[in-house]
């Protein structure tokens, strides 16, 4: 629910229960978001090309 | 046939027989996925829910297999932001049996819910009211975060690893879990605590209510404390059962002691709060609401005193006592069956706190409401075991979930 939809009251509840849901996705997202822009950018630069397999 | 996916440097059992263990545990699977799709199809009236029983048994192997899955939340609480940097070699172990567990939490609530397809009216029409609408938010976001967790040992593949963008992704990721192993911290403490306190605050069943801090019922922290202690002891567990099917050593002893330890003293300081809290509930707050404490184990066929002892004394107090010694931690047997009985009690504390809760009559005119499930539902309880022991299976087959396997179990080159 966002604040736009109908329902949405400006209360302790809905700030709360949304506010920690975004919280978390954001960080997720944020997080994946730059985990897979960085690994495009190291395949671009030609990073792990030729890796050993038995090293990570 | 399939070496070329298999990690180098370990050795695995044949193909046939990796496909016929997979086989026969897939049959099961088949089974729990046709009474799925049975309830799917027919309703919720293919299962022995009725008035009395609006949580049955789902909602029991729903939060027995979430406090379980603890080991994952807390293990990478451990490691990443406390600096238990030893438990790096069972880390992954715990975060697929958390993501096992997860998935089958989900899994068992759109079963639940009957019709899964309304499954997203929980986050757009959320009633912020509810302790489960916490409980739903936290435990998909936390589901993202253990798949996250999950995805750079699926990329560790040998296959997999040789494209450059997949062994770019999973190294970055390692770089930055520590951020998605925070948050899966903090979501972990908020559900897991919710789920107990969903129970804690029903006023009207007074085997279950208890008072609290603020808006929190004391099995609020119960509930967390209970699966960052218990969660541990079934990632041990579930190692030391793969060791055995394998034949093989998978994890070094000073690894599995100092997590046993740090098991063994939250599940002790977990069962003297258990131990207060019950008191206190048996003699203020039961019989403020017009109960002694042996209504609730008097007068029905099956629950007597006895649950109680199990689960705080058989699966409590005992494992704890095991774990803190250190003689109880060098002893195999002595560690396994403490796992083993932490595992019983957490989910015999589960099992009350969903079930005999809704047992208890609460009226003068009431007795005792019993329940067994139906067939459909027991089988789409087992349904999330068999689909757990298929992915542990291909899991270690396919993955380096073990980085000390090559080291306790060198192979002769021929």
């Amino acid at each position: 629910m966002f604040p736009f939809s109908f329902e949405w009251i400006w209360d302790m509840s809905h700030m709360v229960f949304h506010g920690g849901l975004w919280y978390a996705l954001t960080i997720i997202g944020l997080g994946m978001t730059f985990c897979i822009i960085k690994s495009v950018v190291d395949t671009m630069q030609g990073k792990g090309a030729h890796h050993d397999e038995e090293h990570h | 046939m399939d070496s070329a996916l298999i990690p180098k440097g370990v050795k695995r059992a044949p193909l046939w027989q990796f496909t016929l263990f997979i086989g026969i545990v897939g049959i099961v699977l088949l089974w729990g996925v046709y009474a799925m799709v049975l309830c799917w199809l027919k309703g919720l009236n293919q299962t022995n829910m009725n008035d009395a029983y609006g949580f049955a048994l789902w909602i029991w192997a729903d939060l027995a297999v979430i406090a379980l899955g603890g080991g994952a939340f807390f293990s990478g609480f451990l490691k990443y932001i406390i600096g238990k940097d030893e438990l790096k070699n069972i880390i992954n172990y715990a975060v697929l049996i958390g993501f096992i567990c997860y998935s089958s939490a989900l899994l068992i609530l759109a079963i639940d819910i009957g019709q899964p397809l309304r499954g997203w009216f929980i986050f757009w029409h959320a009633n912020v009211h509810s302790m489960l609408t916490e409980v739903a938010f936290c435990l998909s976001c936390y589901f993202a975060v253990l798949t996250i967790e999950y995805i750079p040992l699926i990329l560790e593949n040998r296959q997999i690893d040789k494209v450059p963008f997949f062994h770019n992704l999973g190294h970055n990721m390692h770089h930055v879990m520590a951020v998605f192993a925070a948050t899966g911290a903090f979501l972990s403490f908020f559900h897991q605590g919710s789920l107990g306190g969903v129970t804690g605050v029903l006023f009207g069943r007074p085997f279950g209510f208890r008072e609290g801090v603020l808006i929190w019922p004391t099995t609020f922290f119960l509930f967390t404390w209970s699966a960052a202690a218990v969660g541990p002891c079934f990632t041990l567990l579930v190692t030391k059962i793969t060791e055995k099917v394998t034949g093989k050593k998978l994890v070094k002893d000073n690894v599995v002691e100092l997590l046993a330890k740090i098991s063994g003293w939250m599940l002790a300081t977990y069962i003297i709060a258990k131990i207060i809290d019950t008191w206190y509930w048996a003699a203020v707050t039961a019989p403020e609401s017009g109960f002694s404490m042996m209504d609730f184990y008097t007068n029905n066929p099956v629950y007597g005193i006895w649950i109680l002892v199990l689960e705080i004394v058989i699966g409590g107090v005992v494992p704890a006592l095991i774990l803190i010694t250190d003689a109880g931690r060098k002893n195999k047997t002595a560690l396994i069956t403490a796992t083993v009985l932490a595992v019983i009690g957490i989910c015999v504390n589960r099992w009350v706190m969903v079930l005999q809760v809704l047992a208890v009559p609460v009226l003068p005119f009431e007795s005792w409401f019993m329940y067994f499930p139906s067939w459909q539902e027991i089988a789409t309880t087992i349904l999330p075991v068999a689909y757990g022991i298929i992915l542990i299976g291909l899991s270690h087959r396919y993955l380096p979930i073990f980085p000390q396997e090559r080291e306790l179990n060198p192979i002769e080159e021929s």
